[in-house]
């Protein structure tokens, strides 16, 4: 027996990104950062360096890793797909545990189908939305899927279970919609092997035009081959290894060399007798309607109310975050935030924030407040949606003039105790981490219902020195409806969106 | 013609008959008595368990020493040995082998000069002192308001513990368990469960400023065992604060005045709201320690509630003059 084949390299190096992946979202947290490139598979991914910069030009920070994985692509095919890719492995692993089948069957499953071209229409669709400046690579993207998935519901999950790994039951605003789609794609491979990666995943669209380009293949010699198609059999991209083989749908995963008993198919340079592969099969009919759809949507998609277009009061965004704008351009909705947020305050928004924004944090003071010391949500966002704070910039501590906002707290005096109801709180007062505290009381003698008076601190807010954290929303004891709420209205990172002439 | 569906069943035997006559009485009977055990009047069966009460943690009373130990100093670690040593030894309140709790103030993620939280070297010497007095765990527990790893982390707290040999026991969701306080206005709290699985409890405050309840010294400290909604207390604070200090009485008590928070309490946040004191006082009466912190604050005893009402419960006395005291530099 060999154990050093080509396949157990490939499997080893599956079992250690996935576990490296899993290790970094849960090392995504106060105690447990120190400085760890966290994000990193974010980071990786070419599809999210390639649409941020169609959106805003520029190729941020980490993500010029990405680039790492252009090069090997070009050179060597699509390895990501099967060595590195979380999802991928995932997939190819639900897809094992889920089938037991006769050999006819997989030789039927892992053939190439015409479905596997609608990857390249989604690409197509979401790099055109992006050259038009929206950004919604989010929703397909497999690490900003799969992160999302981890953070906002399986983590929760393993929580639930008994874990030590949040100190809280964490809670996620729709987390059961970001869990049900989760599943469904593993289950899909219940009756199509890899179905996510072969016929929905854009990365792989995108990669598979770069390995169009690769001088190393996998090579079927012509004249060894008897045509008996085990090499099919395992085959993880549905590419035909046994014919013209796809390049563009080729995982290079390598099943096909170790399971060819006549030795016919190796991984390298051409050789006399190696077969043709096949071109890119798209549609270019169905290509170019893709492409005419994604222009004809864009403006309807502009055509909206949002964050942007009217300012949203429930579109508060973590600290750091950059003009709504540019944040709906960066923001790939990949959870990172939601995941290392102590407080659990930042959720997946629904559609507070407009379509654009679905998935993308918001800020939701009734499950946490921001932490008035704590920046870890800016410096784990891969893309600069969120762009990094320290704590003396956030605070507005020297050499920093102002504290970064996000918006202003309002009481509602209807609801609050003393003001409506003659009774001592001011538990806002006590927890607002500004100093000097941005809120205030003055102590008034008051009527009761019976005719007698009493002292009473009745609590009021100075809009000039409100960072918006939240923490008084949070802790207010009328808690169904807070009697002080926090809405968006100056924000720092808006030029418009404010309410109060400044000096 | 006869159907083309045509499998028979084969007749079956008098035993046959017996067993499976048998099995659907049984089953009938089962469902009998499922009703039986578990008819009720209402929806819902109330999922009750176990209510706590505090146990009494003070040592017995001994006249041969002072009841309240002022110490002024530098070190945090001398000062504490030497106010321990006056009030008998930590061997009078720690017996061997006992498990010791003990409680700061570590509610803020804030930084140790800020002075929101007790001084964590200040922690680190009790714990030492503990574990001198051969106590075979020491663990250090608070609810803070903020969150719990930041602030026993950023509070310089977490590492002081951990230095000096004791554990930090965060309390997470099911660490709270159902406690009856027997107060005037706290009943039922649930409680983290830390406290009613030690021996002793020592009782760790940092002197502060609090706007509505005028300070934050050693009966105040007690807010910090309560979960749930417990900011609902803010609107009988008074009654509250005595509550809580009657229903848990610690061993002993050593509050910290080496900074003190004057303004902006209890967050603070800034250095100009931060008077140092280098003090030190320990005590077994709460009321007396609590009363005789008021001059870092500018306050008097008729300005805090709270202290006459503990008196008036007799937890102890407000003129901490008439006690026997000492007052020594280290």
């Amino acid at each position: 027996m060999k154990y050093l084949t080509l396949r157990n390299i490939r499997r080893i190096y599956s079992v250690f990104f996935l576990g490296l992946f899993v290790l970094l979202v849960a090392m995504s947290d106060f105690r447990n950062m120190k400085g760890y490139e966290v994000s990193l598979f974010l980071e990786l991914d070419p599809l999210v360096s390639l649409t941020t910069f169609l959106t805003s030009w520029t190729v941020y920070k980490g993500l010029a890793l990405s680039l790492v994985i252009i090069m090997g692509t070009v050179l060597v095919g699509r390895i990501f797909c099967s060595w590195i890719c979380p999802m991928g492995i995932l997939n190819q692993w639900t897809s094992h545990l889920f089938n037991r089948r006769r050999p006819v069957d997989d030789y039927g499953i892992n053939a190439y189908r015409p479905l596997y071209r609608m990857k390249y229409y989604i690409f197509t669709a979401l790099i055109v939305l992006a050259l038009f400046g929206s950004l919604q690579v989010g929703l397909f993207d497999p690490m900003a899927f799969i992160t999302r998935s981890f953070a906002t519901s399986l983590f929760p999950a393993i929580n639930y279970w008994g874990t030590d790994l949040y100190i809280r039951q964490p809670l996620f605003h729709g987390g059961v919609l970001i869990a049900l789609i989760f599943l469904g794609v593993l289950f899909a491979n219940r009756f199509l092997s890899r179905f996510w990666c072969r016929a929905l995943c854009p990365l792989g669209a995108f990669l598979g035009l770069l390995s169009g380009f690769s001088l190393l293949r996998i090579r079927r010699d012509v004249e060894k081959c008897t045509d008996c198609q085990k090499c099919l059999r395992y085959c993880h991209g549905g590419c035909d290894p046994h014919a013209e083989l796809r390049i563009t749908e080729c995982h290079v995963c390598m099943n096909c060399i170790e399971d060819c008993p006549e030795g016919a198919i190796h991984f390298g340079l051409p050789r006399g007798t190696s077969s043709m592969h096949a071109p890119l099969d798209v549609n270019r009919r169905r290509l170019i309607e893709t492409a005419v759809a994604g222009i004809i949507l864009f403006p309807m998609m502009r055509s909206v109310v949002n964050a942007k277009s009217v300012p949203q009061e429930g579109v508060v965004r973590p600290p750091g975050s950059i003009e709504e704008g540019d944040f709906l351009r960066r923001c790939i909705k990949c959870g990172e935030c939601m995941r290392v947020c102590p407080t659990n305050v930042i959720q997946p928004a629904l559609l507070e924030g407009g379509f654009e924004g679905l998935w993308t944090p918001i800020l939701i003071n009734k499950i946490g407040y921001c932490e008035f010391n704590c920046v870890l949500c800016s410096q784990v966002c891969p893309t600069g949606a969120i762009v990094p704070l320290t704590v003396e910039k956030k605070v507005g501590r020297p050499p920093f003039k102002k504290p970064v906002r996000i918006g202003t707290a309002f009481y509602d005096r209807g609801r609050c105790l003393p003001w409506a109801m003659n009774t001592e709180c001011i538990v806002c007062e006590e927890v607002c981490p500004t100093s000097p505290k941005a809120i205030w009381f003055e102590t008034t003698e008051v009527k009761l219902h019976d005719g007698r008076t009493r002292s009473l601190k009745l609590p009021r807010l100075d809009p000039a020195i409100c960072v918006g954290c939240g923490i008084c929303e949070n802790k207010c004891p009328v808690h169904d409806r807070p009697a002080i709420r926090v809405s968006s209205i100056g924000e720092s990172r808006s030029p418009s969106n404010q309410m109060i002439l400044e000096g | 013609m006869p159907s083309k569906h045509n499998k028979k069943v084969t007749a079956i035997t008098r035993r046959q008959l017996l067993a499976r006559t048998a099995a659907s009485v049984g089953l009938a009977a089962g469902a009998g008595l499922w009703g039986y055990l578990f008819y009720h009047e209402n929806p819902v069966r109330r999922q009750g368990g176990k209510i706590y009460t505090f146990k009494n943690y003070r040592v017995s009373d001994n006249r041969l020493f002072p009841a309240l130990v002022i110490v002024h100093g530098k070190e945090p670690l001398k000062m504490a040995r030497a106010a321990c040593e006056k009030m008998g030894g930590m061997e009078r309140f720690i017996s061997p082998g006992d498990r010791v709790l003990i409680k700061p103030n570590a509610g803020w993620d804030r930084q140790p000069e800020q002075a929101a939280n007790t001084n964590p070297a200040l922690v680190e010497a009790v714990v030492r002192l503990c574990r001198e007095a051969r106590a075979s765990e020491v663990w250090v527990t608070d609810v803070p308001i903020n969150d719990p790893y930041r602030s026993f982390a950023r509070s310089g707290i977490e590492a002081a513990v951990m230095k000096a040999g004791g554990q930090v026991r965060y309390a997470a969701e099911n660490d709270f368990v159902r406690t009856n306080l027997h107060g005037q206005v706290l009943q039922v709290w649930p409680v983290s469960r830390f406290y009613h699985e030690v021996d002793k409890v020592i009782n760790l405050p940092v002197v502060k400023h609090h706007s509505l309840s005028k300070c934050t010294i050693a009966m105040k400290n007690w807010y910090g065992i309560l979960g749930g909604r417990r900011n609902r207390l803010h609107q009988d604070i008074n009654r509250s604060i005595a509550d809580l200090a009657a229903s848990v009485r610690p061993t002993m008590t050593i509050a910290d005045a080496t900074r003190v928070l004057v303004r902006n309490g209890p967050t603070g946040g800034n250095l100009s709201d931060v008077s140092v004191e280098d003090t030190i006082i320990a005590g077994l009466d709460e009321v007396a320690l609590d009363a005789y912190c008021l001059r870092f604050l500018n306050l008097h005893v008729e300005d805090v509630p709270f202290l006459k009402e503990g008196e008036a419960r007799g937890l102890g006395v407000t003129d901490w003059n008439s006690l026997n005291h000492v007052e020594l530099s280290v």
